[in-house]
């Protein structure tokens, strides 16, 4: 063991104080310490910070064909984006559909973390049957999903055995609920993107049952008996003093789902595509065609570098959130 | 976090039934809309599934639209056979891609996170926060550098260069999952291996990393379903016959003469490797989905 350390040969010999001892090793391994963490740190200094400024760089240029060209164009890509009928299509739809996706994960995932949290039998093959799609790759969802919420496929079928006349179109629909104009962009909710939410739920929300009910577990029972002896009903200990203290859940699932659902590409791409109307489009596909299909480099910079702008300004209040409520809950 | 992490792995700690004024039968009725929210929400989820497995294993002439619900009158193998007759390059292709991706980004995340969990120094909070950012950045937003950047140094449309962008682009989680795993080993076990005088790196080597077998568990089983599962980079940086298995499962379903079965049968071929991952070792994935979410 000394052999490989030459400095501990006085340590041993000496016993110095403990002090000036620490000193001494300290700087050798501080430099062994940053060279651990050399290696991740330089290629994420490269690949994350040097690559996004190198996207930003893309993004004022000229690079409009197969040939680069790198030369200054100004601004002219955020001017031609923020006037892109298919670009704010795709922002109207990204954002209403992180807002409904991570809504309605939350609600079901809360659903089923409280009726799990009450010891029903078979506990271990409920948790399983609500995970497992966690492990499964957004282009299988896809795959299956355009089948199932296929018009003339899929859930269709049954419902138009049951005599159902006007069968839903899913995410062939066209339209915009409530349909008000706002530019040239129709407003709020496109129908067919309540299909992606559909997918996405059904891949996803058992993320979110799986963080409450490790926030659930964590309330002591001496707490829910204190509750019933203070004559609290149950829906009452739930309202009052358990729904409050899961709000470090909630703000953790919404940064984690939240942050997915603006980054969602591969759902969207294997299930639906832009749609008609770009009814279904997001700005992360719409960045990888105008990039990829159409060579409109500069074009596809600025939207993805939009697309980072959007995930700061919408996770940042989250994250700082959670950082509230953990000091909160370390005091 | 530690403990209710484990409580729900391992299952839940039966809780004192509520008070006890009510009749036997009054419990059970009050029991109804437990189970009937448990049902609803199962069925959403296993819907597809059965449909999935019940039509890739109809004969062709069964695999029709109208009958898309019913059970096969015969079980036929067909529509697998053919499905993994078009997939299996490209599974073979994921598995030289996700095995070595996710073995050298785990070995990158266990550095790092002994660093940051053990021998924190001035500014250390700072470089975590830096690599947790790689987190959430949209990946489009490095998209085009990393195709030119892959092109310049020869490594576009390769295995190899797909291991890479994994590997760099897994750092973030992998550090944070480590960071948190070392965070729960004692100072004193790491104390008593300083008094022979071990430096940080045969600290790190002989007592940390013995210790670390299920960090790396539940970090491998995690980057494992990931680097699997993930499109973006795949559809990006490869063609043709360096396709991993995500990308040949749309080309399949995006061709509209191959017939339902065989899509399903593909889809569940693909989803496959994971799906064992998970019921074999689901406890250790739902370590990692929680660890990478919950500091501490």
């Amino acid at each position: 063991m000394t052999a490989t350390t030459p400095k501990s040969g006085s340590q041993e010999a000496g016993q110095p104080p403990p002090a000036p001892q620490r000193a001494k090793r300290g700087r050798g391994d501080r430099i062994v310490t940053l060279l651990m963490i050399a290696p991740s740190v330089i290629a994420i200094a490269v690949f994350v910070y040097g690559f996004i400024a190198w996207t930003g760089y893309v993004s004022v240029s000229n690079w409009t064909s197969f040939v680069p060209d790198l030369s200054f164009g100004g601004l002219d890509s955020y001017r031609w984006m923020l006037t892109d009928f298919r670009y704010l299509s795709g922002l109207r739809n990204v954002i209403v559909f992180t807002i409904v996706f991570v809504g309605a994960s939350l609600v079901m995932g809360l659903a089923i973390a409280i009726a799990l949290d009450r010891s029903p039998r078979l506990s271990a093959v409920w948790r399983t049957v609500f995970l497992f799609p966690l492990a499964i790759s957004f282009v299988v969802t896809g795959v299956v999903w355009q089948w199932l919420l296929n018009p003339s496929a899929g859930v269709n079928i049954p419902l138009a055995n049951m005599g159902l006349d006007e069968l839903p179109l899913w995410y062939v629909s066209t339209t915009i609920v409530p349909g008000v104009s706002w530019g040239r962009v129709e407003m709020v909710v496109p129908v067919a993107l309540l299909a992606v939410v559909i997918a996405a739920v059904w891949q996803l929300s058992g993320f979110a049952m799986a963080i409450y009910l490790a926030g659930l577990q964590g309330v002591s029972d001496d707490l829910r008996e204190a509750a019933r002896v203070d004559g609290a009903s149950e829906l009452q200990l739930y309202r009052r003093v358990i729904l409050p203290m899961l709000k470090p859940m909630t703000i953790t699932i919404i940064i984690v789902l939240g942050h997915m659902a603006l980054k969602t590409f591969d759902l969207i791409y294997t299930m639906t595509g832009p749609g008609t109307g770009y009814v279904t489009d997001v700005p992360a596909v719409y960045m990888y065609e105008s990039t990829f299909r159409a060579n409109q480099f500069a074009r596809g910079a600025a939207i993805s570098i939009s697309l980072l702008v959007l995930m700061l300004a919408l996770m940042g209040p989250a994250i700082r959130a959670r950082r509230k409520v953990e000091e909160e809950t370390a005091q | 976090m530690t403990s209710e992490t484990v409580d729900v792995v391992r299952g839940a700690t039966p809780r004192p039934s509520p008070p006890t004024s009510r009749s036997p039968l009054q419990r059970t009725l009050l029991r109804v809309p437990l189970y009937l929210v448990l049902i609803v929400f199962a069925l959403f989820v296993l819907v597809p599934v059965y449909l999935m497995v019940v039509t890739s294993l109809k004969p062709p002439e069964e695999a029709l639209l109208s009958q898309m619900w019913q059970l096969p009158t015969e079980l036929s193998i067909a529509a697998w056979e053919s499905a993994f007759a078009a997939l299996q390059p490209y599974l073979i292709n994921s598995f030289r891609l996700a095995i070595p991706a996710t073995i050298l980004s785990a070995v990158l995340g266990s550095l790092n996170g002994y660093v940051f969990a053990k021998w924190r120094f001035p500014g250390s909070e700072w470089v975590f926060n830096g690599l947790l950012f790689g987190l959430f950045i949209p990946y489009q937003i490095v998209l085009i550098p990393l195709v030119v950047t892959m092109q310049n140094v020869g490594l576009y449309n390769t295995i190899t260069g797909l291991v890479l962008v994994h590997a760099i682009y897994g750092i973030p989680i992998t550090t944070l999952i480590f960071r948190n795993f070392y965070a729960r080993i004692p100072q004193e076990v790491l104390d008593a291996g300083k008094v022979d005088g071990a430096g940080v790196f045969q600290l790190y080597r002989r007592i940390a990393l013995p210790l670390s077998l299920p960090g790396f568990v539940v970090v491998g089983i995690w980057q494992f379903t990931q680097i699997w599962n993930e499109f973006l980079w795949a559809v990006t940086l490869t063609s043709a016959g360096q396709r991993p298995v995500m990308v040949a499962l749309q080309n399949i379903s995006g061709a509209q003469i191959v017939e339902w079965n065989v899509q399903m049968a593909a889809a569940l071929q693909a989803a496959l490797p994971t799906l064992i991952v998970y019921v074999l070792l689901g406890r250790y994935f739902v370590r990692g989905l929680l660890a990478g979410a919950l500091k501490e």
